[in-house]
């Protein structure tokens, strides 16, 4: 079997101008919905309580709002994957002491409305260690971005790692974005799952960078362009082909994973489907208007001996 | 030039061969079990409790399918729950004849029900985290400027002490924020304060200073003994919660430091989250200090009632409602307590508590005992920095060697609360629960049904794909990809790393990112075949080729992997473990083990006349 047969080399790079103006709209939109609409973030980064609780028959939301409503709590009641089981996120209260036993109050509450209640799972974080949470998923973004940048300079070339790293960011900037604009919540793992991305995409670019410095070497007249387009349509199949098999892994964690797995697994689509198109159409391009060029990879080895000469005196 | 040399074959069985035992003990699923363990330091688990314990359960005629001695505990397998649940009952009443005074911790647990010749290689099952078993988790922070101003306290105390024994009369000795200030009226004797104090508390960094009219010796803690204090606060916090969570009865308790200032308290199996709060939350520091009597005219004490404290005092109202003025210097805090029980006084038979002291402490407490007969003392319980007065008792003689007892105005129980609030150890200083995490036990196995479901349909799709779209090289593909997943496990499973739901959500992942080895080169060999290499020549230059990709590939996503697993805690952490072990296995099958099997299926051939990799005829 085979799905690419293709013979001829596509010329990606004439289109590089429309790509990249695609790719800044998306990432412009991305940012705006961002600044507008903020992340919904889960109360591990902003401290508070969140009770997962189960019924025997389905639970009546409106009637357990208005119970804790009545007992004084300020609750956010909803249904979380089944009509049976209830979510409850609560903010951090006054004093950090309040919000740890805060849970055991609410449950209170319900057993007293509905004995069939069952505590399935409680997340309390106060709101410092929230705080820290945050920044420490700022600085692992910041630290994997530094690291790849740097690794791919040192592997290849300084444009290179900056057109990567450029290329990749934005597929993290549009997973946010779309978390933004859907108001999906931003838990922890969401967090996991944006930075495997990073290192994931990455890998694309990574792929048809080789091949660009593979045949920059070989092809001897081609400009630099010429070379790009014959690398990406060289590993195009593979492209498409690696990122179906990680899709079909994520697809079933998507449909069996249940809502603990569910928004983990929707950002590993949405970043694997932005990965494809960026690690190819907008690194490549990149790399060409930062002014790739062959005496980049091909270092005469007249280069050594006119040093050397310059060296005697 | 497609074989590899014996040895490697060989190292590749060997490999997949440890990994499929190590993986093993996953397969045999957990039986009932309950677990004695020692609830004292003073007590030790040895064969006599095995012992014990088997002749308790005879006796009840209660089956049991394997009894085992460890380190610090005792086994006892059951066939089911119920009787795991009689047996607990049955081994509890035998090792701990007096619940009130238990030297065991007896709990439920669950065992691997894996055979013993496994047990003994250490193969054993992975570790679940709390989210796949059920528990609680606690994040601790523990108060260390608390412990700080505890320490300067007490200082106060040593070096009035200390001032006194040389006679050098001094204006007032006093804690100001974090330091303190002793009072002078000439620089002579201030000189000769100095000298004796920096000789006697070499913790003390002292300056002088003049304010109007008074020469000031204002001492701080070094900031090396500054970190030993909070260093000894968080140790003693530590152990006194191990003492605390004993009471509790969980088999596999987890108490550690985390960074600084923190304690992580990992509960597995424990329910009922709001006793294991009351127990944990119990953050009482324990503190001896004399009651300003001098002061306590009705006039001041009215004063007091309105907030208006004299100096050096604080005011406090008893448990029968009596105000009291306390000083506010500590003469003893609870960490110089070794044990209390409750009992009875031997004159009048009232319920008492009595308290043990250790050295240092008897040696105060006799010292202030001798100097302040027919005073009041007041042992205050400092709860989230409010005191409350346990006791005031008035003290009738001196007390020397560090045996004291508290009695009067007590019931029973009163005794037993005070002495259990004691013995199970005070704070060095106060704590509060910053992070919970509870997850049931219906949750924790859904999660692991869920997580496992998402692996094996991932996984059984992309070998179904895989076969179709690369044929045997396809197959090879997958067998890899088993390979690696065999050894991800098998890894796990050694190093006993706690497996959560995004760890398998790793493990399905990098799976999915695992097989892009795979199809690099065998999309290079396809190239190579339609570039016109003869079979023999296309696997070795694909392999090659593709060999550079995937190093570099795979270091990008480990420089990921690796930044999480950094920064990461609780459920990134768990994801960011499997994610980079699963890298460093998957280069080792996608490119080391599926070369040997193809070398093994096409290297050993004299002649290949074409490789079934899927279509590649057309250009």
């Amino acid at each position: 079997m085979e799905f690419f047969k293709i013979r001829r080399v596509i010329p990606f790079m004439r289109h590089a101008l429309v790509f990249n103006v695609i790719s800044l709209i998306t990432f412009l939109l991305a940012v705006f919905f961002l600044a507008s609409k903020g992340l919904n973030f889960s109360v591990e980064f902003t401290g508070g309580t969140l009770m997962e609780v189960s019924y025997k028959d389905s639970a009546d939301v409106d009637r357990i709002r208005q119970a804790l409503e009545k007992a004084g709590f300020k609750a956010e009641v909803q249904n979380f994957g089944s009509s049976r089981d209830v979510l409850i996120r609560m903010p951090a209260g006054k004093g950090a002491a309040s919000g740890s036993a805060q849970s055991d109050q609410v449950l209170e509450v319900l057993k007293k409305d509905n004995p069939t209640v069952e505590k399935r799972r409680v997340e309390f974080v106060g709101p410092q260690v929230g705080e820290e949470l945050a920044e420490y998923g700022a600085l692992a973004l910041l630290v994997t971005a530094v690291g790849i940048v740097l690794y791919l300079w040192m592997r290849f070339e300084w444009r290179f790692g900056l057109s990567a790293i450029i290329a990749n960011l934005h597929d993290v900037v549009i997973i946010l974005g779309c978390f933004a604009f859907f108001q999906w919540e931003f838990s922890l793992p969401v967090l996991a799952a944006v930075l495997a991305v990073l290192g994931y995409s990455v890998n694309e670019s990574v792929v048809v960078f080789d091949r660009v410095r593979e045949m920059i070497r070989k092809m001897r007249k081609a400009s630099v362009p010429e070379v790009i387009d014959a690398a990406i349509t060289g590993v195009i199949s593979r492209t498409i082909i690696t990122h179906l098999s990680t899709q079909a892994m994520v697809t079933t964690m998507l449909v069996f994973g249940g809502p603990a797995l569910h928004y983990f697994a929707l950002a590993l689509t949405i970043g694997i489907l932005f990965g494809i198109y960026s690690s190819v159409l907008v690194a490549s391009p990149l790399v060409m208007w930062l002014g790739a060029s062959r005496e980049q990879f091909v270092k005469p080895k007249q280069d050594r001996r006119d040093q050397h000469e310059g060296a005697v005196v | 030039m497609n074989r590899y040399p014996t040895w490697k074959y060989a190292l590749v069985a060997l490999c997949v061969a440890l990994a499929a035992l190590y993986t093993l003990p996953n397969f045999f699923g957990e039986s009932p079990a309950v677990q004695v363990s020692s609830g004292r330091a003073t007590v030790r688990v040895d064969t006599a409790l095995l012992q014990r314990v088997e002749s308790a359960l005879g006796q009840a005629a209660i089956a049991y399918t394997g009894a085992v001695l460890d380190a610090n505990s005792v086994r006892v397998r059951f066939a089911d729950t119920d009787i795991q649940l009689k047996a607990k009952d049955t081994i509890d009443k035998a090792v701990n004849p007096d619940p009130a005074n238990a030297s065991y911790v007896v709990a439920l647990n669950l065992l691997s029900a894996s055979p013993g010749w496994l047990t003994a290689i250490h193969a054993l099952p992975m570790y679940l985290g709390l989210d796949l078993r059920g528990g609680v988790h606690f994040l601790l922070q523990v108060d260390m400027p608390a412990a700080l101003t505890k320490r300067l306290e007490s200082l106060t105390g040593e070096i009035r002490s200390l001032l006194r024994d040389k006679t050098v009369r001094h204006g007032g000795v006093a804690r100001e924020g974090q330091s303190l200030r002793v009072r002078f009226r000439d620089a002579d004797t201030r000189a000769k304060a100095r000298e004796i104090i920096a000789a006697g508390i070499v913790d003390l960094a002292l300056a002088e200073r003049e304010e109007g009219a008074d020469l000031l010796l204002v001492a701080t803690l070094k900031p090396e003994a500054a970190k030993r204090t909070q260093e000894f606060a968080l140790k003693q916090n530590i152990t006194t919660l191990h003492n605390r969570i004993n009471e509790l009865g969980v088999a596999e308790p987890l108490i550690q430091q985390q960074g600084a200032d923190r304690i992580v308290v990992q509960l597995p199996g424990v329910q009922d989250t709001a006793k294991a709060k009351d127990i944990l939350g119990r953050t009482a520091t324990l503190e001896i200090r004399m009651v300003d009597e001098e002061k306590m005219t009705p006039d001041i004490l009215a004063a007091a009632a309105r907030g208006e404290v004299p100096f050096g005092t604080e005011y406090y109202v008893e448990r029968n409602g009596a105000p009291l003025l306390v000083k506010k210097q500590v003469v003893l805090t609870g960490d110089r307590l070794t044990d209390a029980q409750p009992g009875f006084d031997n004159q009048t038979n009232e319920p008492a508590v009595h308290l043990t002291l250790d050295g240092p402490g008897a040696r105060i407490f006799k010292e202030v005992t001798r100097e302040n007969v027919g005073k009041r003392m007041a042992i205050l319980l400092i709860e989230k920095g409010r005191g409350e007065v346990v006791t005031a008792p008035v003290i009738r003689t001196e007390i020397g060697g560090g045996r004291v007892q508290i009695s009067g105005r007590m019931s029973t129980t009163e005794a037993n609360d005070v002495a259990l609030l004691l013995r199970a150890g005070s704070l060095a200083a106060p704590m509060e629960i910053v992070e919970e995490r509870t997850v049931g036990p219906s949750l924790g196995r859904d999660n692991i049904e869920k997580g496992f479901n998402s692996t094996r349909w991932g996984f059984l799709a992309i070998v179904a794909f895989m076969s179709v779209y690369y044929v045997v090289f396809g197959l090879i593909s997958s067998a890899a990809l088993g390979v690696n997943l065999l050894f991800l496990v098998a890894l796990l499973s050694m190093l006993q790393a706690t497996l959560t739901l995004p760890g398998i959500a790793a493990i399905a992942l990098t799976l999915g990112m695992a097989i892009d080895a795979n199809v690099l080169i065998n999309e290079r060999i396809r190239e190579e075949l339609r570039g016109g290499a003869t079979p023999q020549a296309a696997i070795a230059a694909g392999y090659e080729r593709a060999w550079g990709t995937i190093l570099d590939s795979n270091i990008t996503t480990l420089i990921a992997g690796l930044s999480l697993l950094i920064f990461g805690s609780g459920p990134v952490r768990g994801f960011a473990v499997v994610h980079c072990l699963g890298i460093l296995t998957s280069i080792f099958s996608s490119v080391v083990v599926s070369r040997a099997i193809v070398n093994l299926t096409y290297g050993h051939r004299r002649k290949v006349e074409r490789l079934a990799i899927g279509n590649t005829a057309w250009k």
